[in-house]
């Protein structure tokens, strides 16, 4: 028993957080007796410190920092001999373990687990916004409900749902054995659950969980009570962990591609993520200043925007908006990536445009960071900032639309494999489209300052997050279900899931539109009687939306179980991960692979995209477009 | 079908225009048809709505386009039986579409930001004779004053404006940030903590309309509500001359003395009425923003709930929090109304 305390795991992490919590009390005992403070113990002060230091202790005892420990103190580090990758059994999901495949699975899962809860308020939103009044929550709940919702599925699921798919299946698609920083990788994912677990407790804490929105405005988040401070230190978590995934990634594609594997022959998926790390990397950094700003406003009588002390209110927004409007497209370039390897790939045509689509990405990049500001179009910030932000907002809207032309036109004459990803990615392409019009709209000021902090807004971001990156992370764990487990999902379900997702979201989110011009402000716990119809419908609908994704629950959780068992490459894609078995070998490629060509020649007698030296697969049987040589997708060749 | 009769089989690129013209004049045509827009009620929302009208027309065709080229693919190019090996013709690209689909979307947006900059301009553009108003937002209350030249500006948390007469509002907040705005004016605007924020409307409508806090403000954020009044400018005057005198107007019961009652439910026309956060079942109020009063105030004293009323962070109901409930009732309330108001509550709480 004492063994199990001593060695990294589980055990030793609880023991370690607990260490973490009395470290917090001994901090503030040891200051607040120094400065004479009267309660020597302060519970907020404990709390707060304790937020960051029962984490870390957790994060020490499960042993993420284990080797750095020893290479720090002069001891003999643990030569990493692999032994630990791949996972066995359901028990290797909760070690710290460096195979990115494990990772990528244990990122999905973990992020799923948090769509499911973020989902689920959700739906108790729904229920009291059914009628107007009051009926099952009271205001303090339903705000604390909306912003954790929020944050929940910003910081625990769409971002690192995509870090996750990117984890497993980025290193294959280039050729790589696993990720440049495996260590740090593990640590990447174990600081998530940390964030998304303190997300929650907040609705333990006295005054109710952080109820400010997931843009927490100072002063509001400021003044608010105690459970503010869960998602100003969740954020840290969840950042830092984005930012050192996203250094891990740009590292991995920068210098691991495999030989021949040049920038403009890699899947427009490792495109989309370089970017979209690029951006994390950048934007990041600014929304834990801001909610360290707000920590410290809090807690140690800074006052960077407390007005009354010449604080400067607007200055959180802009900070905020800085990272967050990049966020879109940090929580949108992914999925940009993922729709292109589906198109192509269930088109049976190579990428239209395939440098547009990669420039395109580099533009939004670099046009994200100019943004922000629409965002503040009615903050009251100087006047004159807003035409320059209204115009670059609407010319972001040129490289997407390039994107979505390009999408279009890989469909053209294609041979359509009309399976559950690609109507996802099919329902992305046309749901997204609205979101980037009414994006548009948005840029417009005059509309904006009408329709700004109404329902507009929030159908708004739900076309462009629901319709737009859920569709696509749906595609993608859908059309990588069968490399990730080996077996095969349930096509009926999978049919199924997609056309009532498609069809309750827009019956949940179309009316928004409606009832935010006509006046109806967002994060309200109630409104006037002149809406009762149009939400009660709104609610229907998302109930059954709702019902939607337990469809698509059962549908994974019964094929990864008992689900028939997948073939190496049952899409006939060209790229590397399907040309190994379904799940790929613990060091996915037994030599270093050769790329030799593009990564979406479909159509294109006999090319080859890799070529793959003693594989355990045999080639897949290639196309036999326009008649004559059969194509093969990756050439094997046995020199032994 | 073999890939040889696929090549041969005619794309219907004319069918997919004329279906693609025809769903764009439905899609506009229902686009304009529904009602989006609250009532027109300032000269500011008919250039708003029409360029809302122009985005409507700019972006069916765009949606359009997208759903009838992803339709008829489907429709089309789907794999059928015998297809399952087949590759579709290895297109790589076309510059000239590319240019075009990348020079045609640059200017339509950049002409319809030039045409929404006419607009802003053009309703944010000064007036002449413009009347201030100070709007001040606080947890969870907007207070209107308006200034007067003897220096005693009147107060109000209802809105009076007078019809075509054009106004400037100067916003400020006193706690958190809040949202100013009128849906009928189409105007709004934050009121923030340590500066002072302003826009323009010429209300143009007889009529009453929602006040609304639009930015998260806390606890109250939904309930932040208020009326704005456009009236006649003689009225306008009326009810400025009645606010002047020095006892409020509003809530007056039958014998010129403030009626409770009336004061519980409506409010003076200056503070909140109490029954829009509190129950109490005699007045017939169910809001259970603050405390209910009919379990709170039951037999409490009558210096207990005037101090309730004036100081309502002083003694704090458990599981209610301070700071929600409006600190200016012992200026918006006469002294009049607040005795009738403490007579009333203290006679009819938990009854």
């Amino acid at each position: 028993m004492v063994a199990k305390f001593r060695g990294p795991g589980m055990f030793r992490a609880f023991l370690f957080a607990a260490y973490g919590v009395a470290l917090a009390y001994l901090i503030i005992f040891i200051f607040r007796t120094w400065y004479s403070l009267d309660p020597v113990l302060e519970g907020n002060a404990v709390l707060e410190l304790a937020l960051f230091t029962s984490p870390l202790g957790f994060l020490v005892g499960l042993g993420a920092f284990s080797y750095w420990f020893y290479w720090a103190t002069g001891k003999k580090t643990l030569a990493e001999d692999h032994s630990s990758h791949g996972a066995h059994s359901w028990r290797d999901y909760f070690r710290v373990n460096t195979d990115h495949k494990v990772i990528g699975i244990q990122y999905v899962v973990t992020s799923f687990f948090f769509f499911f809860v973020g989902g689920l308020f959700a739906m108790l939103m729904r229920a009291e916004l059914a009628q107007p009044g009051r009926q099952f929550v009271d205001p303090n709940t339903f705000n604390g409900l909306f912003s954790v919702h929020a944050s929940l599925l910003i910081f625990l699921f769409i971002i690192p749902v995509f870090a996750g798919l990117a984890n497993y299946v980025l290193p294959l698609m280039i050729g790589a054995p696993d990720m440049a920083f495996p260590r740090l990788n593990a640590l990447s994912f174990w600081m998530l659950p940390l964030a998304g677990i303190m997300m929650l407790l907040s609705f333990a804490a006295p005054g109710g969980s952080f109820a400010s929105g997931w843009t927490a405005y100072a002063p509001l988040s400021v003044t608010a009570p105690e459970g503010q401070v869960f998602f100003t230190i969740g954020v840290q978590f969840a950042g830092a962990s984005s930012i050192a995934t996203a250094l891990n990634f740009l590292v991995t594609i920068i210098t691991m591609r495999a030989p021949g594997m040049s920038f403009f022959r890699m899947p427009l998926l490792v495109w989309a993520n370089f970017s979209t790390s690029l951006l994390v990397v950048i934007a990041t950094p600014f929304i834990a200043v801001s909610q360290f700003m707000v920590l410290f406003d809090r807690s140690l009588g800074f006052n960077f925007f407390e007005a009354a002390s010449r604080g400067d209110v607007l200055m959180y927004q802009h900070i905020f908006w800085f990272y967050s409007h990049p966020a879109v497209y940090i929580m949108m370039l992914p999925g940009f990536g993922i729709v292109s390897e589906i198109l192509a790939v269930k088109s049976r045509k190579p990428i239209f445009g395939y440098r547009m689509m990669a420039f395109s990405l580099l533009a939004i990049v670099v046009l994200g960071f100019t943004v922000w500001a629409h965002h503040m179009f009615v903050s009251g910030m100087q006047d004159w900032i807003r035409i320059p932000m209204m115009i670059t907002t609407a010319i972001i809207a040129v490289p997407t639309g390039i994107k979505i032309f390009s999408w279009l036109a890989t469909l053209w004459r294609g041979v359509l494999h009309l399976d559950t990803p690609m109507l996802f990615a099919l329902g992305f392409l046309t749901m997204f489209t609205l979101g980037g019009i009414s994006g548009v709209m948005l840029a417009v000021i005059p509309v904006t300052i009408h329709v700004s902090d109404t329902y507009f807004i929030v159908a708004h971001i739900h076309y462009v997050l629901f319709g737009g990156s859920l569709f696509t992370i749906f595609a993608g764990v859908y059309y990588w279900f069968p490399k990730m487990t080996g077996r095969m999902y349930d096509e009926r379900l999978g049919k199924l899931h997609f056309w009532m997702t498609f069809i309750f979201f827009n019956l949940t989110f179309a009316p928004m539109h409606v009832i935010g011009i006509q006046g109806m402000p967002r994060r309200v716990a109630d409104y006037a009687d002149q809406w009762a119809s149009w939400n009660l419908a709104i609610s229907i609908a998302s109930f059954i939306l709702g019902l939607s994704a337990l469809v698509f629950a059962y549908n994974m959780i019964a094929s990864w179980r008992g689900g028939p068992r997948a073939e190496s490459n049952p899409w006939r894609s060209l790229t590397l991960e399907w040309q190994v078995t379904s799940p790929p070998p613990i060091f996915n490629f037994d030599a270093v692979p050769t790329v030799v060509g593009g990564p979406y020649e479909y159509g294109v007698p006999g090319a080859v995209h890799g070529v793959l030296k003693g594989a355990e697969v045999p080639t897949p049987a290639g196309a036999t477009a326009r008649g004559s040589s059969a194509g093969t997708h990756a050439t094997v060749t046995d020199e032994e | 079908m073999s890939e040889d009769a696929r090549r041969q089989e005619r794309i219907p690129v004319l069918q997919m225009v004329v279906v693609g013209l025809i769903a764009s004049a439905l899609g506009i045509a229902a686009g304009l048809s529904i009602d989006w827009f609250p009532e027109r009620a300032s000269t500011q929302a008919g250039p708003i709505d029409h360029l809302y009208d122009v985005l409507i027309w700019s972006s069916v065709p765009v949606f359009v386009l997208v759903a009838i080229i992803v339709l008829f693919s489907v429709w089309k190019f789907r794999m059928r039986p015998g297809e399952e090996r087949l590759d579709g013709p290895p297109i790589h690209g076309n510059t000239r579409l590319e240019v075009i689909w990348t020079a045609i979307p640059a200017i339509v947006l950049v002409a319809l930001c030039s045409y929404a900059w006419v607009v802003l301009t053009d309703i944010e553009a000064a007036q002449p004779d413009e009347m201030r108003i100070n709007v001040t937002g606080q947890q969870f209350a907007w207070t209107f004053e308006y200034p007067q030249a003897d220096g005693k500006p009147v107060k109000s948390n209802q809105l009076y404006l007078a019809e075509n007469q054009p106004v400037r509002f100067f916003v400020k907040a006193l706690d958190v940030i809040h949202d100013f705005w009128v849906p009928a004016f189409r105007m709004k605007v934050d009121a923030v903590p340590g500066i002072e924020t302003k826009y323009r409307v010429t209300p143009n409508r007889l009529g009453t309309y929602p006040v609304v806090c639009a930015e998260l403000c806390g606890l109250g954020h939904s309930v932040m509500r208020s009326s704005a009044h456009v009236v006649t400018p003689a009225a306008f005057k009326a009810w400025l001359a009645e606010r002047k005198a020095p006892a409020g107007g509003g809530g007056s019961g039958g014998d010129g003395k403030p009626d409770g009652k009336a004061l519980f439910t409506d409010g003076n026309g200056t503070a909140t009425a109490c029954g829009s956060c509190h129950t109490l079942a005699d007045a017939g109020t169910t809001s259970t923003t603050g405390p209910d009063l009919d379990k709170e105030l039951a037999g409490k004293d009558a210096s207990f709930i005037r101090d309730s009323i004036v100081k309502p962070d002083d003694e704090i109901t458990p599981g209610f929090q301070s700071g929600i409930m409006p600190k200016n009732y012992g200026d918006t309330l006469s002294p009049d109304e607040l005795d009738a108001l403490v007579t009333y509550v203290g006679k009819v709480a938990g009854k």
